[in-house]
């Protein structure tokens, strides 16, 4: 009655085909706009065009008589809801200040896009038809877009806080003024990070369904338990009686790594409605309120010996909140912070982050959350030391790392660092780079006016966020703890269900979770199922972000398998009359040391488990299934040396990413063609943003990057092929020995492309550039260290140039001056 | 609802006839009058080719077409990619085995406007270069592009790229 062939062991290691694939690529799977429930009606959303205002008057009256309207709801009619939308951070000791967030403005908007009424139609045409009828009457108030400008207090963005400073916090080690005061050498830096969109392809989604007192939600998510939790808190139902599911996800980042104002409002509405509702996101509404990522200035200082050791590294990092805090918003420049002095021994250390709000929309999570933006400020900050040593990069990294015999290293932060080489993966990039040889050729193509140039970034990052007591209520100060379920589930008949509490949306899960159960099984990894993003069928879970799957998710599932293998192996030892320590998963079977033919496969086990109770041990519990939640002991830490070659054309400052080379680091593969796809697709995030994307208000707080048209997301053509090698390092904090990998491309892009424009510019006198390096910005850095004045008419901020010149960094308060520095 | 029109037309080989506002989308036709939900939506501007579907042979943005426009034409989404015995398309069969994908969302559109890209360029190996230009038109987040140019080259080096 088997339904499983043999199969050889072991699936890990191996890069499967993704058992996800064939619903994606033949139009069979299911995303929340693919759904249609009887008697659905459908939402949206009247905006706010202004960036900050009293609301004087809401006219609804021809929307609601609009053909095919069932109802408006602004604000007030949303009172009996029982809280405002959460925010999740709340450290020990810090003092915040915290605007409410509710999902329709109360009373006045302020940002451009802020909710202010809600229609409920019969189809969506019609639902966007009534959108237009809605007539709000706003009263202008000041508006401040500059993160700088706010933190004066001359404009207010929420007047009843008295203040736009949300909170500051600090952490470091060692003395860093004496160290810096000490120093030979101290170079200091403005170095502005500017805001970007998650721009998952699909938008955000949600259908809520409230029925016989039981409410439904289908949720385009990353997180479907903290979704249901919320739900529970805010509308007073109980958790037994909210099931949130994430049904296939079109990509996440991070923006859906939030609790949202939609998934309130149709789950409200369907509930007094008695209908289901679904709101679909625009992408246009996207641009304007799916979170905002990044988005800090950083004063930095960095002192050194003159031989080249750095002693000290100052930040003091003023991060553009918005105009409210989403889950996250405050908490993400210190998750970065953790990993401020990357792969170097550095003893005087310190971090003050002052958090600012501005009348724009919230900033929050995207994909590195923290880690890319004080990754790029270190590596950025080291390139520009070496510059003033007169030292290679190279050396200079090289100098200061931290050695593969140091570990476990403690940082002046309080944290652990579980593993790391990174002299290896250093090592192993510039091979395949071969720098005599690109020296050669960088000067042979100057001889022909062009401009190449290479960077260096060498990170490592924190992730696999979890553990409980360190991230949690106490610790860290997150509103709860970070562990991961799982439950291995062997049915009759010997296939097996995997339960877990990731979420996943592109990563692939549901295969490489496959493998690592299938491996402790002796089983075929398409036999195994893996289930999630449903909080109804799973045990409570914690959802994927942070890089956290599959060191906590994976580690959780394999750790479930482990411990049903040792049932298995009992019953197999009781059938065979052996010694349990006498069996082994085998190829297909649990066999017989020594005799792998003698032996029992998973569906003969299964037999005895659920239908020969007499081939159980005597006291043994039937079934074969468990459930488990696992908390590890320490972060996880990721590291790699990526290296960046560009060309730039010095008549238009068009910047060219010629090769890319990555070298990660994150422990022992599961599935390497995973891997790969992760490390492609972060670089493509960091070279997005390094190059081209930037979300740009006007000084009045409209946005100007509101569409994919403004937006300038890389295509095809604008990313290169990326040289992937790895090394494998085990992690110590977990059975496995993996770590993340999902942020580390992004992590590390961005300042190995700044260093490699700027190493190609730099003999013409450029010594400094923020991203993004547009043509604009790069061409007028070079105009002015060229010491002309025939550049295009400057603006206070920026230049007016055509699109093509600019992609989408056009004006913006927030946009520093390029330049020589 | 207003006025309606009559539309007829042939979508993976099957034939329809509709009453349909005039303004009604192309891909709001596919995926809410007949169910074809593999078209995807990601943008309002035409930007992100999501929606990518053949009509009478050639690639277009559904969103961009309205259902009127499309009368009396033979459409090909998603899922009229693989053989009725459930054999994949060779762009299909390239997308899975060269990981070209993660979430999915951008992919029918993917592989429509490569089935588009490889039925101009005709049979026969394709350079990274042309798969990238004429794939400018389709955003993905996810893959950085690397393995969806791999995958359209393996389906023109299957030598049977031409849109079905």
């Amino acid at each position: 009655m088997s339904i499983i062939e043999e199969a050889p062991l072991k699936h890990v290691g191996r890069s499967l085909r993704r058992k996800e694939d064939p619903r994606l690529i033949t139009g069979s799977a299911t995303y929340v706009d693919d759904l249609s429930l009887h008697g659905m009606l459908h939402a949206a959303i009247v905006r706010s065009p202004e960036a900050h205002a009293r609301i004087v008057s809401i006219d609804t009256e021809a929307a609601r008589a609009h053909p095919g309207v069932r109802a408006v709801y602004t604000g007030e009619d949303l009172a009996d809801l029982l809280a405002p939308l959460p925010m999740a951070w709340a450290p020990p000791g810090v003092d915040m200040t915290a605007p409410e967030r509710w999902p329709l403005a109360r009373g006045k908007v302020s940002h451009v896009g802020d909710g202010v009424a809600m229609v409920v139609a019969e189809d969506k045409y019609a639902a966007a038809d009534a959108v237009q009828l809605v007539q709000v009457e706003y009263e202008a108030l000041p508006v401040v877009v500059d993160v700088e400008e706010a933190l004066t207090d001359a404009t207010l963005v929420h007047e009843s806080l008295g203040t736009n400073k949300t909170h500051e916090w600090s952490m470091g080690g060692g003395d860093v003024e004496r160290a810096l005061a000490d120093a030979d050498v101290v170079i200091e830096r403005r170095i502005v990070n500017h805001r970007t969109a998650g721009a998952a392809i699909e938008t955000r989604g949600v259908i809520a369904e409230y029925r016989a007192g039981q409410l439904t939600v289908w949720s385009s998510t990353q997180v479907p338990h903290l979704v249901r939790l919320f739900f529970a808190v805010q509308m007073g139902i109980s958790e037994d009686k909210v099931r949130v599911i994430a049904p296939e996800v079109g990509g996440g980042f991070g923006s859906k790594l939030q609790v949202c104002a939609e998934e309130t409002l149709c789950a409200w509405a369907s509930k007094h409605l008695g209908h289901p509702v679904k709101w679909i996101e625009t992408r246009s509404e996207n641009m304007a309120v799916s979170h905002h990522g990044r988005d800090q200035v950083d004063h930095v200082r960095m002192g050194a010996t003159k031989d080249g050791r750095i002693t000290a590294f100052h930040a003091k990092i003023i991060q553009d909140c918005g105009a409210y805090f989403g889950l996250l918003t405050p908490m993400i420049p210190e998750l970065g912070a953790f990993v401020m002095t990357g792969c170097y021994a550095i003893e005087n250390v310190r971090t003050d982050i002052v958090g600012v709000l501005t009348n724009k929309f919230f900033t929050d999570a995207i994909r590195g959350a923290g880690r890319p933006e004080m990754t790029h400020m270190l590596e950025v900050t080291i390139d520009q030391l070496a510059a003033e040593l007169e030292m290679d990069p190279i050396e200079l990294r090289r100098k200061n790392f931290i050695s593969a015999d140091q570990f476990p290293y403690e940082t002046p932060y309080g944290i652990t660092y579980d593993s790391g080489n990174y002299a290896g993966t250093l090592d192993r990039a510039l091979e395949m780079l071969d720098m005599d040889a690109f020296r050669a050729e960088q000067a042979e193509l100057a001889s022909q006016g062009i401009l190449r140039g290479v960077g260096f970034s060498t990170y490592t990052e924190i992730c696999g966020l979890a553990p409980s007591r360190a991230v949690g209520p106490k610790g860290f100060g997150l509103g709860i703890g970070l562990y991961e379920s799982a439950l291995v589930r062997v049915h009759p008949t010997g296939s097996v269900t995997v339960f877990t509490g990731a979420s996943p949306h592109g990563q692939g899960h549901e295969t490489g979770f496959a493998q690592i159960v299938a491996d402790r099984l002796g089983c075929d990894p398409q036999v195994v199922e893996v289930i999630h993003g449903d909080t109804a069928t799973g045990p409570m879970g914690l959802g994927t972000y942070g890089s956290r799957s599959l060191s906590i998710g994976g580690v959780a599932a394999a750790h479930a398998a482990e411990k049903l293998a040792e049932k298995c192996k009992a019953i197999v030892a009781f059938n065979l009359e052996a010694a349990v320590e006498d069996i082994d998963v085998g190829s297909g079977k649990f066999s017989l040391a020594g005799d792998p033919d003698k032996g029992m496969t998973l569906a003969e086990i299964a037999g005895c488990a659920y239908i020969d109770a007499t081939a159980m041990p005597e006291g043994m519990e039937l079934g074969l299934e468990q459930t488990l939640i696992y908390d590890p002991s320490n972060f996880v830490f990721p590291f790699g040396a990526h290296v960046c070659v560009v060309d730039v054309d010095a008549v238009t400052g068009k910047v060219d990413v010629v090769r890319w080379i990555a070298v990660d680091d994150c422990g022992p593969a599961i599935n390497p063609m995973l891997i790969d796809g992760q490390i492609h697709g972060g670089v493509a995030h960091g070279i997005g943003q390094a190059l081209y994307e930037q979300v740009v208000y006007d000084e009045r707080g409209q946005l100007v990057t509101g569409t994919f048209m403004d937006y300038a997301l890389p295509t095809a053509e604008e990313i290169p092929g990326i040289e992937t090698d790895r090394t494998e390092t085990p992690s110590p904090s977990n059975s496995l020995g993996v770590k993340g990998i999902g942020e580390a491309g992004t992590i590390a892009a961005t300042p190995a492309i700044v260093n490699a424009v700027i190493d190609a510019l730099r003999h013409e006198g450029v010594t400094y550039l923020d991203m993004p390096l547009t043509p604009m910005r790069v061409w007028q850095a070079l105009q002015e260290a060229r010491g002309r004045g025939d550049g295009p008419r400057s603006t206070e901020q920026g230049v007016a140039l055509s699109p093509e010149a600019q992609g989408s960094a056009g004006s913006g308060p927030t946009t520093p001056e390029g330049g020589a520095a | 609802m207003g006025t309606t029109f009559p539309v007829q037309m042939t979508v993976n080989g099957e034939s329809y006839a509709s009453e349909v506002p005039p303004r009604l989308l192309l891909v709001h036709y596919l995926r809410d009058d007949l169910g074809l939900t593999g078209t995807h939506v990601g943008c309002d501007t035409s930007n992100c080719g999501a929606c990518t579907c053949l009509l009478d042979g050639e690639s277009v943005k559904s969103c961009t077409v309205l259902a009127v426009q499309a009368d009396g034409a033979d459409v090909t989404t998603i899922e009229g990619m693989a053989a009725p015995d459930g054999t994949l398309h060779p762009l299909q069969e390239g997308f899975w085995a060269q990981h070209g994908l993660q979430c999915g969302y951008c992919t029918p559109g993917m592989i429509m406007a490569a089935a588009d890209l490889l039925a101009r360029h005709g049979d026969g190996p394709i350079t990274e270069a042309d798969v990238r230009a004429g794939l400018d038109g389709n955003l993905c987040r996810c893959t950085g592009y690397q393995n969806i140019v791999k995958a359209v080259q393996a389906a023109a080096e299957a030598g049977r790229g031409v849109a079905a």
